[in-house]
């Protein structure tokens, strides 16, 4: 029997409880800048929305807003991680890591430096602000860095655990948030452990390893399964880099069937990443439910999660198709 | 302010020694860049003997001086000057750009040589080095951030974002000492891209920017003074310079950018620079 990490109720009455990872990110920062003097924050003019302007009230010396120019911030960040402190930069995810992108490469994993790139406003939750803010490229473009140290959480409960842990762990991390309020996996006494996958929920049909906001749906998703008697085991992948390639292992061994969800491109990102390591250990069939090469659109991030095939029913459709696949 | 004869004499005496060991590090590696390195002697020599309080004794000390090479293809005059400061054995300098060196094609940060950054790609040094200085600002202490540049360097965009917000926030232990030689790799700036007046420029982006003439040691001293005593705002020192300055055939041509010298052109070199007989024929053996 697997120990399976304590979960909130998804559902209270007919409503989901919902937070949003931003959020908890902002109250994470005010706990590491009481607890830590060596955390600056940086923000690039998106301080009310990545939250992190709380921390700049409280810490004026310690909070620098470069303005509109996010290649310059992350080389500030480096510069200021090279003499000791603990940088944390904030921008949406779309501008932190595209158009910093070599800067993150160069100036902060190249020297190996304490830089926390902490990101909010990815993927398709970002919702009417359409394709030219919906990040679904950025956990391809950090994991592939060498150094680079990716974490998607799930829920706001994990977030702030992550933010926390991002402090702690030497070298670059990115850290992958959303604008969206989101359901809330975890209750308060979850521990988030850098690196390992959490399994969820036991089962032996498939596997469905899920990053961030699908990790509800696929829950959800087993829910569904459960009812028409297919066991889904759910592994919460919320390090992406680097990757638990023994529970993935475990979960093609013991499963025989693996199905991956993720607000985010497909090629590159973690259907891609867990491929890999299934590759690598025991070879089975794997579906990747993401972003299949196109951009997003307008819409509320409920109608783009659904519509893209990223919600529960979207999921137990393609295990389905996957568990045709695994009896043939 | 001038120089005494003798402070001047060792500035000179480093500076002949930054252009000898370029041809002789560029040439042993077959490839790099001598003519950005050779040009910057000058100020390079002047800013590590009179200025930085790099040594082998402050090394490890927290607060002391940074420096980071904006444009890090010329970083054999760096590593020279480092090898002469006692950083770098004397011996590693020819192991420039080969297998298994720390002396690496462009710079790799690295404590123990006293390299403060990682450079290499253009743009990404001056954002670095107010991080730099805003970390020392931040703690209290008195150190400075010294930060090469380049005329070419200052093509990329992200130079301006970071001069923007050094000036903001009145980042006053930051220089900023812009090799302007006319010279990019693929031909004068004038042909390529025309940066125009960098002084005027980094003015209007509210900092304290003077014209120095970069192979001219008392005015370079002068001009790294002025910058110390500046209290509020960035200092930039445009050094004019002449790409390959002593060493005839390489001065002002694009050409010697980034091509090693073969064996004849080396022994000229040397030559030029006043290596003759025994000592020239050792080094060419």
């Amino acid at each position: 029997m697997i120990a399976t990490p304590a979960l909130a109720p998804l559902f209270e009455g007919a409503e989901t409880r919902k937070a949003a990872t931003r959020n908890a990110y902002g109250e994470a920062l005010l706990e590491l800048g009481a607890s830590n003097p060596d955390v600056v924050v940086l923000d690039a003019d998106l301080s009310g929305s990545t939250k992190t302007k709380a921390f700049g009230k409280a810490h004026p010396d310690r909070f620098f807003n470069m303005g509109v120019a996010e290649a310059n911030m992350i080389g500030v960040a480096a510069g200021l991680a090279s003499q000791g402190k603990v940088a944390f930069a904030s921008s949406f995810a779309m501008f932190a890591t595209g158009k910093a992108f070599e800067q993150i490469r160069q100036s902060v994993c190249v020297p190996e430096l304490n830089v926390k790139i902490c990101a909010t406003h990815a993927g398709l939750t970002v919702g009417e602000d359409g394709k030219s803010h919906q990040m679904l490229e950025d956990v391809t473009i950090m994991r592939v860095i060498p150094g680079m140290q990716v974490i998607v959480p799930a829920d706001a409960v994990e977030a702030r655990q992550a933010v926390l842990a991002a402090a702690e762990i030497p070298g670059p991390v990115y850290v992958r948030l959303s604008r969206a309020s989101t359901p809330v996996v975890f209750s308060d006494d979850y521990r988030f452990e850098f690196g390992k996958a959490s399994v969820l929920r036991d089962g032996g049909d498939l596997a469905i390893v899920a990053m961030g906001v699908t990790v509800s749906a696929a829950l959800d998703a087993a829910d569904r399964l459960s009812a028409m008697g297919i066991e889904a085991r759910v592994l919460n992948m919320s390090t992406i880099s680097p990757l638990d390639s023994e529970a993935i292992a475990s979960a093609a061994r013991e499963c025989g069937a693996i199905l991956t969800a993720e607000e985010h491109q497909e090629n590159g990102g973690l259907g891609e990443a867990v491929a890999q390591a299934v590759v690598r250990s025991h070879p089975v069939p794997m579906e990747m439910c993401g972003m299949s090469g196109s951009f997003g659109q307008s819409g509320t991030g409920d109608e783009l999660l659904a519509h893209y095939g990223l919600d529960a029913a979207g999921l137990v459709a393609r295990a389905q198709q996957l568990l045709k696949r695994k009896q043939a | 302010m001038t120089l005494s004869q003798e402070d001047r004499a060792a500035v000179e005496a480093a500076a002949r020694q930054i252009r000898i060991d370029t041809v002789r590090m560029v040439h042993a590696a077959a490839c790099g860049h001598p003519g950005g390195p050779i040009g910057m002697a000058d100020f390079m020599a002047t800013l590590f003997l009179r200025h930085m309080n790099l040594s082998p004794e402050t090394l490890h000390q927290p607060d002391r001086d940074r420096f980071v090479l904006g444009n890090g293809h010329t970083c054999a005059g760096y590593y020279s000057i480092l090898s002469q400061k006692g950083l770098i054995p004397r011996d590693e300098l020819l192991t420039f750009r080969k297998m298994g060196s720390r002396l690496q094609g462009h710079p790799h940060r690295s404590p123990d040589m006293g390299i403060d950054f990682s450079t290499g790609s253009l743009g990404n040094s001056l954002s670095v080095s107010l991080g730099m200085a805003l970390a020392a600002k931040s703690n209290g202490w008195d150190t400075r951030v010294y930060s090469a540049s380049s005329d070419g360097e200052s093509q990329e965009g992200q130079i301006w974002e970071a001069a923007t917000a050094a000036a903001h926030y009145g980042a006053s232990n930051l220089t900023v000492l812009v090799d302007f030689n006319n010279v990019q790799i693929d031909g004068h700036m004038r042909d390529v891209m025309d940066v125009r007046d960098l002084r005027e420029k980094y003015e209007a982006f509210g900092w304290h920017a003077l014209d120095v003439d970069g192979h001219d040691i008392d005015a370079i001293d002068a001009a790294l003074v002025a910058a110390r005593e500046e209290t509020k705002r960035p200092s930039a020192l445009i050094c004019h310079t002449l790409i390959g300055k002593g060493v005839s055939f390489m001065e002002d041509q694009p050409g010697w950018h980034g091509v090693a010298p073969g064996d004849e052109d080396a022994r000229k070199a040397l030559t030029e620079l006043g290596i003759e007989g025994a000592e020239l024929a050792a080094m060419m053996a």
